[in-house]
């Protein structure tokens, strides 16, 4: 047990680089002046906020992918209903300033004609309310769908199409107008949160070191999970399912407690997500967006949680880098970025990191030691 | 108690089981009793129905007819693998599994008989007890220098080693063992042989095996499989004489 250290170097880094933004960025845009040559522009604080909660989605993600061999294709559902949730607490908030001035209804339902505020839309008003709905909403429904398909067996591609068909009926759900929700518009024109104006430069400060703080301990809770012993059985369960089965443990059990919490935390990424970039629509539930999201995984390095993090924000960075260059080109060069890292770099970025220093850290280590079983046996196979 | 008005001192009973696969009938009202701290062999040809027999036990497969009784008391054909287990059934695949990516340690940490719920698990602490039992099967299974090896990294024999380790960490009442001499040496299949007859001493255990030499070795009773019901029953010298083993089995 010694081998699994709840931190290792690699996590204690990525901790402190992660606290360091959260303390330094805000700090940087607020205080410094804008001629600073250390100083964040305003535009770049959502924009590396955006980042940090990709790089949670990934986190999350990484906890089924990587170490419960579940590859989802949908998990960017569950961060567009805890964006949904989030984003219907910001347009309650928004209260008579809207364009029909109405006190109780937001401006899309003025607009259908609306008359009272749906069942589903009571309670947005309390932030507390919004906030249990964030990972409520996404960890029941990972909760049903796990319940299901683990208890059918449900494995392999086929559960993976299945998260992708999940996504996609969302996605078709939540354009319809009657749905609610805003239709393809989504939920936008935030005024405030809690009080404060979305918009203001320090109400974007704190909301980047939020995502920063939730980030950090997202990690440190998938670190904690696993390390733990139920960590162990949901990498055994990865390796060798019926062996696992055989042994006693009930696998579908255990697939939907990390499939659940893993669902809860892209609920609270996409809560973080929704304030920063001011707007909420069904896109989000794009299949291509959950499949973007796996690449950032495999892009950092699968099973490693800090790559899964490292990678969405590498790619997303990119992303927004190459947009500007050459907008059109941009699916071309993340499918090619996926088809080199399964090439060449089939442990991702932080495999690469660990193999350059493993060598030399290696050759520290005594040699193993030599087989010592079945004792007797002198002859090697 | 009685499971379909049969009453039994056998720890493991199966009556008339028959299982069919798309009109294949893999197992043919197979009649089978294995008495405590019994060990017994099963031989037969391919497609025998051994390794689908093993399903029934484990229920992995359930049969289309027939009775399976684990203890007298306990209907296999309603429980589920992990329950199987549970009740103290384990079974050892005839390819070695294990979880290649853990170490031996832990390999056999996760086999250990405890509380198999998620939460428990998420919140167990590894006590002196079971560190002081781990200890113990890695020195009988002979993997005590190899315990912070990765499994993936040991050998073919080692990992039938550690997947029989694993077993006995399950403290099981019956063992399932599938050709466990496979690919070994002649000397890993006489200790695999010694290590068995060691656990048979406070287990049942059920080894399935082509390989006719071991099953000398084991020296004990023997039953042939033959499309899926029991061909012959008896001592390997009366079984190997019998005429309808030799014609299917051991030819002429």
């Amino acid at each position: 047990m010694s081998r699994y250290r709840f931190l290792d170097g690699a996590g204690m880094i990525f901790l402190a680089v992660v606290l360091a933004m959260a303390a330094l960025i805000p700090a940087s845009n607020l205080l410094l002046p804008p001629d600073s040559w250390l100083h964040v522009p305003d535009h770049m604080v959502p924009l590396l906020g955006k980042y940090l909660a990709f790089a949670m989605l990934a986190l999350a993600l990484d906890l089924v992918w990587g170490y419960c061999g579940i590859l989802s294709l949908g998990h960017g559902a569950f961060f567009a209903l805890g964006g949904y949730a989030m984003g219907m607490y910001l347009m309650r908030q928004i209260g008579p300033r809207g364009v029909y001035g109405n006190p109780v209804l937001p401006d899309f339902m003025v607009f259908l004609n609306w008359t009272e505020l749906p069942w589903f839309w009571l309670g947005f008003d309390h932030f507390w309310f919004a906030l249990l709905m964030v990972v409520l909403v996404p960890g029941a429904l990972a909760f049903c769908f796990g319940w299901l398909a683990f208890r059918s067996r449900v494995t392999g591609v086929y559960l993976s199409i299945i998260t992708q068909a999940l996504t996609f009926a969302l996605m078709l759900a939540f354009f319809r107008n009657d749905m609610g929700f805003g239709g393809n518009n989504g939920l936008t024109d935030f005024k405030d949160i809690l009080g404060f104006p979305v918009q203001a430069q320090g109400t974007r400060a704190a909301l980047f070191a939020l995502t920063a703080f939730a980030l950090a301990g997202s990690y440190l809770l998938s670190r904690w999970v696993v390390t733990s012993k139920l960590g162990k059985v949901v990498v055994a369960i990865r390796d060798a399912e019926s062996r696992s089965r055989f042994i006693g443990y009930r696998v579908e059990h255990y697939k939907l407690v990390v499939f659940t919490l893993s669902a809860m935390l892209a609920g609270i990424a996409g809560a973080l997500y929704v304030p920063q970039v001011g707007i909420i629509n069904p896109s989000e539930f794009a299949p291509a967006n959950s499949i973007e999201a796996v690449i950032w995984v495999a892009v950092g390095g699968r099973g490693t949680l800090v790559g899964a993090a490292l990678g969405a924000f590498l790619v997303n960075a990119g992303k927004t880098w190459f947009t500007g260059v050459l907008p059109s080109m941009w699916l071309f060069a993340l499918g090619g970025l996926f088809v080199l890292t399964t090439l060449l770099l089939p442990k991702g970025v932080v495999g690469l990191i660990t193999d350059l220093f493993g060598i030399r850290r290696k050759s520290e280590l005594p040699a193993p030691t030599a087989p010592a079983a079945p004792a007797k046996a002198a002859p090697a196979e | 108690m009685a499971i379909g008005g049969l009453t039994t001192n056998a720890l493991l009973y199966l009556d008339n089981v028959s299982v069919t696969f798309d009109g294949f009938r893999a197992l043919n009202a197979l009649s089978l009793s294995i008495d405590a701290q019994e060990m017994r062999a099963i031989i037969g040809p391919n497609g025998a129905g051994k390794t689908t027999m093993m399903d029934v036990i484990t229920g992995k497969t359930r049969p289309n007819q027939g009775v399976a009784v684990f203890e007298a008391s306990h209907d296999l054909t309603k429980l589920d693998e992990a329950s199987i287990a549970e009740l103290g059934i384990g079974r050892k695949f005839q390819t070695p599994t294990v979880f290649e990516m853990h170490t031996v340690e832990d390999n056999i940490l996760l086999a250990l008989k405890t509380d198999r719920r998620p939460f428990p698990t998420l919140f167990s602490k590894r006590t002196k007890a079971e560190k002081e039992r781990i200890d113990a099967l890695l020195e009988r299974v002979r993997l005590t220098g190899s315990r912070d090896r990765k499994a993936g990294e040991l050998s073919h024999g080692q990992k039938q080693w550690l997947e029989i380790g694993m077993l006995l960490a399950q403290e099981p009442k019956l063992l399932l063992v599938d050709e466990p001499a496979a690919g070994m040496t002649d000397q890993e299949t006489a200790d695999t042989a010694d290590l068995l007859r060691e656990i048979a001493k406070t287990a049942s255990v059920v080894v399935v095996e082509h390989d006719m030499v071991f099953v000398r070795d084991l020296g004990v009773k023997v039953t042939c499989l033959h499309e899926g019901s029991v061909l012959a029953e008896g001592s390997l010298d009366a079984v190997s004489t019998n005429e309808r083993v030799v014609e299917v089995y051991l030819g002429r």
